[in-house]
């Protein structure tokens, strides 16, 4: 076993501890992530509070696993919804050309000229305020997802136009074979690697928007805990500094993009 | 990939609280150094309207009549005396002689004539203006008998008129440099937008200490442009600032315990937080909704699951008090000291809700119609401290069984629900107060006003009560008898105190740094709270001065 695959599975090993912390959140710990011990605020770690509590004295293992679960479900979500769009979209572009086409990626440059996290801002605006704390992040991530294509999309729409002039193809079109089959039989399978990469790519990069959008107080809704509204506790450098244990949740952040990047299978393998 | 800018957006915002302090730099004994945490809108002091502007105007503007910060009385300035007519309406000032603009130009009555007339133009749109306009229709006349006499004669009665002076700065009409030509203890050298605003000391100024020695003491003083409050305490640190004007709670407890004697605690300020709902009987809110928020036992028992002392330590470290009502305890002659204390009791709020029709049932609070209590209330997105006071009260709530969403949302879109489209169910805002007297709160409490947050520019009052405070608004700002006045708004208060309509949560302390570099800071709850007396602030030649912690 090389050091690559050592690196990998350690990798592999490690996202699935932060998983399954944040699936079984409930079997870590007994406290309520909004519980306010407001006699407590900002105590250092301790038997009973694994990771000390927030500035408003609530259990900060409590909120870390539990936010664990909101972040890492729902970005896989949001990467899955941005993919598949992408794919279709892409896919679609490379593989008919033509004005469909030049429709699809000018729509894909007009996105992605857009100031990202402006349009989130006004997006998040836009929302009714009447909504629950759990819909509010599962339309932030949705919203996040419907907005995040225009990349993947160029990455699959260039794999995809290679194809299409392929041997194969050509093969396959003077065989008879009908559109979708060539699609579904053809074309999926050998872009299937470029998919998965843009998946795995998209996890991480979903994670920090929703970390920034929570920074800047427009993510997840309080009491509900995420990634990214636990980092506003590291917002404060001295504040920090004092209280050096509001770090673990960046810690976590990190530890987890990490992972992802070293996760991916190498390219001989998915072929 | 597209969203490649997130993590870019993520480190810059670390690395910047890490390295985009500039490098410390040799500083002359004679510089005091602090920021301002904006960008001045403009140095004309007619048309000041924002904090950075304010704190410029403060530092180089000659004022008529000057508000003793410290004992928030009235002491005379550029007018040596002045005398109020018994109706309110004229005002006649005696102005010391001989004094010079900074640029050597003469000031007379000329002076005071043409900044008065500038100000009450209503061309210039100038807020400072708008304090004088008691109606729409208040024009002035200024006659000047003689160079040290200016008589201004207003249409209309200005209830507290002297105060209001202390926020003019005379222009000069002759001097060809026009607003830049400053009477106050400093005059604006160099601005580089975006840097700084370097001051220095004006050596025509009138003032001189108790032993004759020309004021101001400090001959320049630099004012950075610093919007991050983390590097502003990051560089009061390193020493390269010798005073920061307003601290959080959080970054004061933290100076006091490293840097000690440097934190200073001016107690109760001006400032206060509130929480109000949306009355506007045009909203778009399901009726039983503005049902609730427009019944009082409702606003009052809200006030009463809200543990505003909870607030005080937590989200503010002890650096608050419970608010009382609009008037903070700081402002002497205007507090009404026999209102009751906030009180922190669910179980009295049960009842009062019980005894308007509500019911507790299975931890959840329930109207008359069986709708379950619950509301979202907005406030501005990275404001921490509102954000924190929302989440307390959410749990605070919770106990009587209400359902409380946190939303934040960016300022502007959270103004335009509050102040056009009126689609929101309650509202946590502070109050920024700058002016002692009620009447800079009239487009607050007039039932027409604009700032009438809870349910503003109405025709006629909604309600008896807002009639009577209407009435006793109009009634205080037609007199000028001081006394009467103060009775007038006492009860103004009280009815607040009864209606809820502002539930209000906590006054901030008025909070500064203060180097121990600088000699003579004496800070206090008004504004500009902790330079308030620059004229005599001293700076030792300190060697070590940008190097010491």
């Amino acid at each position: 076993m090389n050091a690559q695959r050592r690196l990998r599975l350690l990798c592999r090993g490690t996202l699935l501890i932060i998983f399954t912390l944040g699936l079984f959140a409930g079997s870590f710990t007994h406290y309520s992530y909004a519980h306010q011990f407001r006699d407590i605020p900002n105590t250092a770690p301790s038997a009973t509070h694994l990771l000390g509590t927030d500035s408003l004295g609530r259990d900060l293992f409590t909120r870390l696993v539990y936010g664990t679960r909101i972040s890492l479900l729902l970005a896989p979500a949001a990467a899955l919804l941005a993919t598949i769009i992408a794919v279709i979209l892409g896919g679609i572009a490379g593989l008919r050309g033509g004005w469909l086409e030049k429709i699809i990626l000018a729509s894909a440059d007009l996105s992605m000229s857009l100031p990202l996290l402006f349009v989130l801002i006004a997006l998040r605006a836009l929302l009714p305020l009447d909504v629950s704390p759990v819909l509010s992040i599962v339309a932030t991530f949705v919203v996040l997802g419907l907005l995040g294509w225009p990349v993947s999309l160029r990455v699959v729409w260039a794999a995809s136009r290679n194809l299409r002039g392929s041997d194969h193809i050509l093969l396959a079109q003077a065989l008879g074979y009908r559109r979708s089959q060539i699609l579904f039989r053809q074309v999926i399978p050998c872009l299937r690697p470029v998919f998965l990469a843009q998946f795995w790519i998209s996890i991480p990069i979903f994670i920090l928007t929703e970390a920034t959008l929570s920074m800047l107080g427009l993510g997840v809704m309080e009491p509900l805990p995420s990634w990214g509204n636990l980092l506003r506790g590291s917002e404060d450098f001295s504040a920090v500094a004092a209280n050096p244990w509001r770090l673990v949740p960046l810690v976590v952040l990190v530890l987890t993009v990490i992972c992802f990047q070293f996760i991916f299978p190498g390219s001989e393998e998915l072929a | 990939m597209r969203f490649s800018r997130p993590p870019a957006v993520l480190c810059l915002a670390l690395c910047s609280l890490v390295f985009s302090a500039p490098p410390g730099r040799a500083q002359s004994g004679a510089e005091l150094h602090f920021c301002l945490h904006g960008e001045p809108k403009t140095f004309n002091p007619i048309l000041v309207d924002d904090e950075a502007s304010e704190n410029v105007r403060y530092l180089t503007g000659g004022v008529l009549i000057r508000v003793n910060r410290q004992t928030q009385t009235l002491e005379p300035a550029l007018a040596e005396s002045w005398k109020v007519s018994p109706d309110g309406r004229k005002i006649t000032f005696h102005l010391r002689k001989g004094l010079y603009f900074s640029d050597g130009s003469p000031f007379s009555s000329d002076d005071v004539a043409y900044t008065m007339k500038l100000l009450m133009d209503p061309q210039t749109h100038s807020a400072t203006g708008d304090a004088f306009r008691t109606t729409e229709a208040t024009t002035i006349d200024v006659q000047t008998p003689s160079p040290d006499v200016a008589v201004i004669s207003f249409t209309s009665l200005v209830a507290g008129l002297e105060r209001l002076f202390d926020q003019v700065a005379i222009l000069s009409s002759k001097s060809p440099k026009k607003e830049m030509s400053v009477l106050g203890p400093y005059y604006v050298s160099e601005y580089v937008a975006g840097s700084h605003v370097l001051l220095r000391r004006n050596s025509n100024y009138w003032k001189h200490d108790s032993e004759g020695h020309p004021l101001p003491y400090i001959e320049t003083v630099r004012l950075d442009i610093q919007r991050n409050r983390d590097i502003e305490l990051m560089r009061f640190r390193r020493g390269e600032l010798q005073l920061i004007n307003r601290l959080d709670a959080e970054q004061f407890d933290r100076l006091q315990k490293d840097s000690t004697g440097v934190a200073r605690n001016a107690g109760t300020g001006l400032d206060g937080e509130e929480l109000w709902f949306n009355q506007t009987a045009s909203s778009t809110l399901p009726d039983y909704k503005k049902k609730w928020f427009q019944t009082t036992a409702f606003r009052q028992a809200v006030s009463l699951a809200i543990n505003r002392a909870d607030l005080a330590r937590v989200v503010f470290d002890e650096y608050a008090t419970p608010a009382y009502g609009p008037v903070s305890p700081s402002n002497h002659f205007w507090f009404n000291a026999s209102l009751p204390a906030p009180r922190h009791d669910p179980q009295a709020a049960l009842q009062v809700l019980s005894r308007a029709g509500f019911r507790y049932e299975n931890g959840t609070l329930k109207d008359s119609a069986g709708h379950a209590v619950e509301f979202t209330v907005i406030t501005n997105s990275g404001n921490t401290a509102r954000e924190k006071m929302a989440t307390m009260i959410q749990q605070d709530l919770s106990e009587i069984g209400i359902t409380l969403k946190v939303v934040t949302l960016d300022f502007p879109s959270l103004i335009e629900r509050i102040t056009r489209t009126f689609d929101y169910d309650a509202c946590l805002l502070g109050l920024v107060n700058t002016d002692l007297d009620p009447n800079g709160q009239l487009t607050v409490w007039l039932s027409s006003g604009e700032n009438h947050q809870w349910n503003p520019n109405q025709k006629t009052p909604a309600t008896p009560w807002e009639a009577e405070i209407d009435k006793l608004m109009q009634e205080q700002a037609s007199t000028p008898d001081e006394k009467l006045r103060k009775a007038k708004f006492d009860r103004v208060q009280q009815i607040v105190a009864e209606q809820q309509p502002f539930i209000y949560l906590i006054n901030k302390n008025a909070l500064s740094a203060i180097s121990s570099n600088l000699v003579g800071a004496s800070p206090v709850a008004l504004n500009p709270q902790a330079f308030w007396n620059i004229e005599t602030l001293r700076l030792k030649p300190s060697p070590e001065m940008g190097a010491s912690k």
